[in-house]
């Protein structure tokens, strides 16, 4: 229950948009089935929100403790490269994917090393690579958008399995399969404790230093998910383009999610909600013909009323407030009981 | 008078930091201000420097009623502040520090010759031959203290407050500054001294005022005063005996079964080797000066800074304590301090924030059910009387003796076999207070070691059943049974220091 | 010789190799004609980067900039494109826009005591937002002044130009070392940087300080925009994608460091030309691939932010004893 009232906000924000582009587009929640495969807008906006979802999922955690990763969209055009390559040079499928997560994992631990062990500060250490591996893709690349035709791999991208798309798939079970392993192990709860106050969580015992570096190499392995996806879509690995300023929105679906850049309490289902949020927009304003840059605009808007809901001075506020309230409650719960003495 | 006080008075939510002070400053004196933390020092000197704002009470400059409401009006009012640590900038030359706000200028430009002069003119008479046009951070601290001094006094030139500013120096440092400040007291500044080491209080004040738990104790002229008298102001005798409960019914030689021993422990710089053997069921405690120590013996024992030299033994062999992990393993826990910096998990609900320390021990793949964290939350919340709405509430919104007893909770739940507790009852009031006091006698009956540090000396007397008593990062006295008194304890303090300061390496 | 300096020294000395190795392998690089053109191309980048330096001199970041100089490129192109106004007036309305752009995000980001980073995350979205509102497409400039602008040079001996552009970026410079090393705006700036805790009881007015910082970073950015745009002779709201990034590398190149409190305008200035030497120097080779611009100057980066660590901890470990 508290599960649902933490999503609330998010579920009506989502429920608003549909109901405003339904309004419009009265076909825009139609699925029709054609040849076994569900087809609709709504799927289209499942299986393209893939990538920022499941960067979302990554990120999500990163950010829980008080971290942020700016590498992902670099990593899955690392990760999307190193696929690609592995295909055209016949590694075949199992390889090809063992290849691109093992890079997902190294992208992780550099991060994860240079945060929780030489302490440098996260959008600074997650900086470096964001700049310098985009070279490393093109190197993998060679420059040139290398294509492969390979069914087993293009499935990642464009097939559907009982008629769901593959992409829209993969994103839910990772998300579904994260969120199940941070709730019913105590990784969440560690996670949590390590973002809110690092030095308390190690003089419990927590290691943090270990929690720190797993939460990146995490956020690593979601971009190599994510990169696989963004390469099958296109059979080919685009070193310049793939994952390009998906890093922001994978931060803004984290933050839409009302999860606290400051670290500490985090739902990845909030999460999944905002970045099907920003999806959404990104379809209903294709759908309204206005230019696809307008949700620019529209993600600023967002990034503005939530950095204001979130504002710690406001937030002391509010909670003043709210004390004062209880107080009052307190006291005149106080003289009831006194008068009935 | 230059500065008066009257019934000053500051709360905050829940508690009261100042009641009711008295302080009064003359010019060319030198006035220290005592007390342990949370005794409402800072509060004070914070009222003065206009960082808080006094709800009740007077404070007259020169006969003139003043309410600073920042640190610049405080300054420009006369009264300029020298903290322990963030004074200046590091960052910055020391020209740029001594002039800041009041750089000369040229065209609009800093100009920087006539900056090197006036700070050379601002440091002249303090007798340091330093370059001014080099960085801060390329002098040492005592050095940095007397630029953070000599900016103070241009800029405000009444009353000077210097808050324990000799904290990280040595002797000799120690002594240049005080030569500084001798002359300053000569040429008419009034100074507020706040000090913990009592040497520095005799060799340097004219008079003493000793705060506790936000009351003023004393006002004496130094000379009046011995060492023993102070430290039984600062520590002895104030608790009342509902607080307290049944003094501890000492018996000479009873023995407890060896349980730890750690050998010629110790770290450079923190704590000087010092053996000592916990007794299975035995309350240890710690008693000591602020800065004396104390918290370092414990932090060296639950492996935090971890030992330059020595042992830690039980009867199975050598313990790894090198880090907190390792200690838990151990079989130890540890109630910090700092319990918002170190102890609690703010945001995180009394039950996750007591369920933290199993948690970790049992790893990540092992889950503490959610039940048993209730039963576990429900259980303490009941048996420590912890104020919360439920096991659900976060632990930010709690009273500090509530989370203090949620932080016990969260070591009791581990049932550890060496528990150390520093300052367990600061800032808490007068009911937790007690409850704490029975619970580590209940618990140590069920054989739990405890190690208390504490700086009530009756509290101590109330529980330990050995008192350890540490002096400038030594270990130097070892009272047991019937004598541990207020007496005894304030002696061993009391003996003369050994130097005024050891040097931090 | 001060341990602040190290980076700074680091820097020159870096340069100075790269370009002893440029000309030893290629003699033909020493030679005007590269400086100018050294000059010239990266005359944008240097003029955002001095902006980007008094930012993160005070311990902020903003990540905004990339998007306002495509902003300003658009807004230029379409202004003159659609009013009769003189391109000075046009000049002189986009630096109001885009000071007070910068000034509103300072302002939230003291007013939310949010990280600067988020906010200059929403501004970077609003203002690349802002210039698809104006044109989706490229807009070429064509105005008598602009080929005036464009045909500006000083023509060294060598036949090197010494572009306007370039002579702008270097004297943006110059005005950018006085602003930060010799004014009391530049002391404060450098305080923030320091802490902000002592800052405060030095008697910074912080609130008005990170207004006037994010400012002066915006007012850069516009600057930067018409330099772009009298460079590209056009407006175009895909442009400078990504900028900020080479900004932010160049300034930590630079020397100044990343968390604040330390570093040089003059550093910021090496550190765009040393990048923009490696891009010329990978063109001169013709074999090498372009991907290893990305990569050496991320090593670059990596190194000096290891090099300010150890810097750090040796201070602070002197400090201690």
């Amino acid at each position: 229950m508290t599960a649902l009232r933490r999503v609330t906000p998010q579920l009506l924000t989502l429920a608003a948009l549909v109901a405003l582009i339904t309004l419009f587009f009265p076909d825009f929640l139609r699925i029709e089935v054609i040849n076994g495969r569900l087809v609709g807008t709504t799927m289209d906006i499942l299986k393209r929100g893939a990538p920022i979802g499941l960067l979302a999922v990554g990120m999500t955690l990163v950010i829980a403790t008080r971290g942020i990763d700016l590498s992902v969209g670099t990593t899955m055009a690392i990760t999307g490269a190193i696929a690609a390559w592995s295909i055209t040079q016949g590694y075949g499928l199992g390889g090809a994917l063992a290849l691109a997560l093992l890079a997902g994992v190294a992208a992780g631990l550099w991060n994860g090393m240079l945060v929780a062990i030489f302490g440098i500060q996260p959008i600074v250490a997650t900086l470096i690579l964001m700049t310098s591996g985009r070279g490393i893709a093109q190197l993998v690349t060679e420059g040139r958008i290398l294509t492969f035709s390979h069914d087993g791999m293009a499935f990642f991208g464009s097939g559907d399995l009982m008629g769901i798309p593959a992409p829209a798939l993969l994103w839910l079970l990772t998300a579904a399969g994260v969120a199940f392993l941070m709730r019913r192990s105590a990784l969440g709860m560690l996670i949590e404790a390590v973002g809110v106050n690092r030095a308390a969580s190690a003089l419990a015992g927590v290691n943090a230093t270990v929690l720190l570096i797993a939460v990146y190499v995490a956020s690593g392995l979601c971009a190599a998910l994510a990169g696989i996806v963004a390469t099958a879509d296109i059979r080919g690995a685009d070193a310049n383009n793939a994952g390009l300023w998906l890093e922001l929105d994978a931060i803004l679906a984290v933050v839409i999610g009302g999860n606290s850049l400051m670290g500490g309490r985090f739902s990845i289902a909030a999460s999944l909600l905002g970045a099907l949020i920003i999806q959404t927009i990104d379809t209903g304003i294709l759908l309204a013909g206005f230019p696809s840059e307008y949700n620019l605009v529209i993600k600023a808007g967002l990034v503005l009323i939530i950095l204001v809901l979130q504002s710690p001075n406001l937030s002391q506020h509010w909670h003043r407030l709210r004390r004062a309230a209880q107080r009052r409650r307190e006291i005149a719960v106080a003289s009831m009981k006194e008068t009935g003495q | 008078m230059l500065l008066t006080i009257t019934s000053l008075t500051k709360t905050f939510p829940g508690t009261k930091a100042l009641d009711g002070v008295d302080f009064d400053l003359a010019a060319g004196e030198v006035h220290a201000l005592l007390g342990e933390n949370g005794a409402g020092k800072s509060t004070l000197i914070k009222c003065l420097t206009g960082a808080y704002e006094r709800n009740e009470g007077l404070i007259t400059l020169e006969g003139q009623t003043i309410s600073p409401r920042s640190t610049s009006e405080a300054q420009a009012l006369g009264i300029g502040t020298v903290y322990q640590e963030v004074n200046l900038l590091p960052n910055l030359t020391v020209a740029q520090n001594l002039t800041f706000g009041n750089e000369p200028r040229r065209f609009g430009m800093v100009d920087r010759r006539a900056q090197r002069r006036q700070a050379e003119e601002m440091l002249d008479g303090y007798r340091l031959d330093i370059d001014v046009s080099r960085d801060l951070s390329a002098y040492s601290v005592a050095i940095r203290q007397i630029i953070a001094i000599a900016r103070a006094v241009a800029l405000s030139g009444k009353v000077l407050i210097l808050d324990e500013p000799t904290a990280s120096l040595d002797a000799r440092e120690v002594e240049t500054l005080f030569a500084v400040v001798r002359r300053l007291r000569k040429k008419g500044l009034g100074i507020v001294f706040v000090s913990h080491f009592l040497d520095q209080v005799f060799d340097l004040s004219d008079r003493v005022t000793v705060l506790r738990n936000g009351k003023k104790v004393i006002t004496e002229r130094t000379a009046d005063l011995d060492r023993v008298q102070l430290i039984e102001h600062m520590l002895g005798r104030a608790l009342k005996d509902d607080v307290v409960g049944h003094a501890k019914a000492h018996q000479a030689g009873r023995e407890w079964p060896e349980l730890l021993k750690f050998e010629g422990y110790g770290r450079r710089g923190h704590i000087a080797p010092f053996d000592l053997s916990v007794g299975k069921g035995e309350v240890l405690g710690l008693a000591g000066l602020l800065g004396s120590g104390r918290t370092e013996s414990a932090e060296l024992m639950f492996g935090l800074a971890p030992a330059h030299s020595g042992a830690a033994r039980d009867a199975d062999g050598t313990l790894d304590l090198s880090s907190p992990r390792a200690a838990i393993a151990a079989g130890f826990g540890f109630a910090p301090e700092e319990r918002k910096e170190d102890g609690i998990i703010a945001d995180l609900s009394v039950r996750e924030n007591i369920a933290l320390a199993m948690q970790a021990r049992r790893g990540w793949a092992r889950p503490v059910p959610r039940a048993e964290q209730l039963r576990l939350a429900e259980d303490y919340i009941e048996k420590l009387d912890i104020r919360t709405s439920g096991p659900e509430q976060p632990i930010g919104d709690l009273s500090g003796g509530n989370q203090q007893k949620v932080v016990l909770a969260r070591w009791l739940a581990m049932n550890p076999r060496f528990l150390i507790l520093d300052e367990p009852t600061r800032g808490i009031d007068v009911g937790a207070h007690a409850e704490i006091l029975r619970l580590i006698r209940q618990v140590t009956a069920e054989g739990m070691s405890i190690l208390v540090i504490s700086s009530e000396l009756d509290e101590l007397i109330a529980v330990a059943d050995r008192v350890i008593v540490v002096r400038d990062r030594h270990h130097v006295a070892e009272l047991t049974g019937p004598e541990i008194t207020t007496d005894t304890i304030v002696r061993a303090i009391a003996a003369p220091d050994r130097e005024t300061a050891e040097v931090p390496a | 010789m001060n341990p602040r300096l190290f980076p700074l020294a680091a820097t020159i000395g870096i340069f100075l190799l790269a370009c002893l190795i440029c000309v030893i392998q290629f003699p033909y690089m020493l030679s005007t004609r590269v400086v100018g053109n050294l000059l010239t191309d990266n005359a944008y980048l240097g003029i955002v980067a001095v902006g980007m330096t008094v930012v993160i001199l005070s311990g902020g970041i903003d990540l905004s900039v990339g998007s306002v100089i495509a902003f300003s490129g658009v807004f230029i192109a379409v202004m003159l494109r659609d009013t009769g106004l003189h391109p000075i007036i046009v000049f002189a309305l986009l630096l109001v826009v885009s000071t007070s752009f910068g000034a509103g995000m300072g302002w939230l980001i003291h007013a939310l005591a949010m990280p600067p980073f988020i906010v200059t995350l929403a501004g970077m979205f609003l203002a690349r937002g802002a210039a698809y509102m104006l044109t989706i497409d490229s807009v070429p400039i064509n105005h008598v002044f602009y080929d005036l602008l464009d045909d500006a040079y000083v023509l060294m001996p060598g036949k090197g130009r010494l572009t306007l552009i370039g002579v702008v970026m270097l004297l943006t410079v110059a005005v950018g070392m006085i602003v930060t090393h010799r004014t009391r705006f530049g002391a404060s700036v450098f305080a923030l940087g320091g802490g902000e805790a002592a800052a405060r009881l030095m008697g910074v007015k912080v609130g008005r300080t990170t207004v006037l910082i994010y400012a002066f970073s915006g007012l850069m950015a516009g600057l930067s925009g018409i330099v772009f745009s009298v460079y590209t002779s056009s407006g175009y709201p895909l442009a400078t994608v990504g900028t900020e990034l080479t900004a932010i590398a160049a300034v930590v190149i630079g020397g100044t460091l990343l968390t604040g409190g330390a570093g040089f305008v003059f550093g910021t200035l090496i550190g765009v030309l040393t990048m923009g030497l490696i891009q010329t120097y990978i063109v001169f080779d013709g074999s090498l691939s372009s991907w290893w611009t990305k990569i050496i100057i991320g090593l670059l980066l990596l190194a000096f932010i290891l090099l300010q660590k150890g810097l750090l901890r040796v201070t602070v470990s002197k400090a201690g004893a």
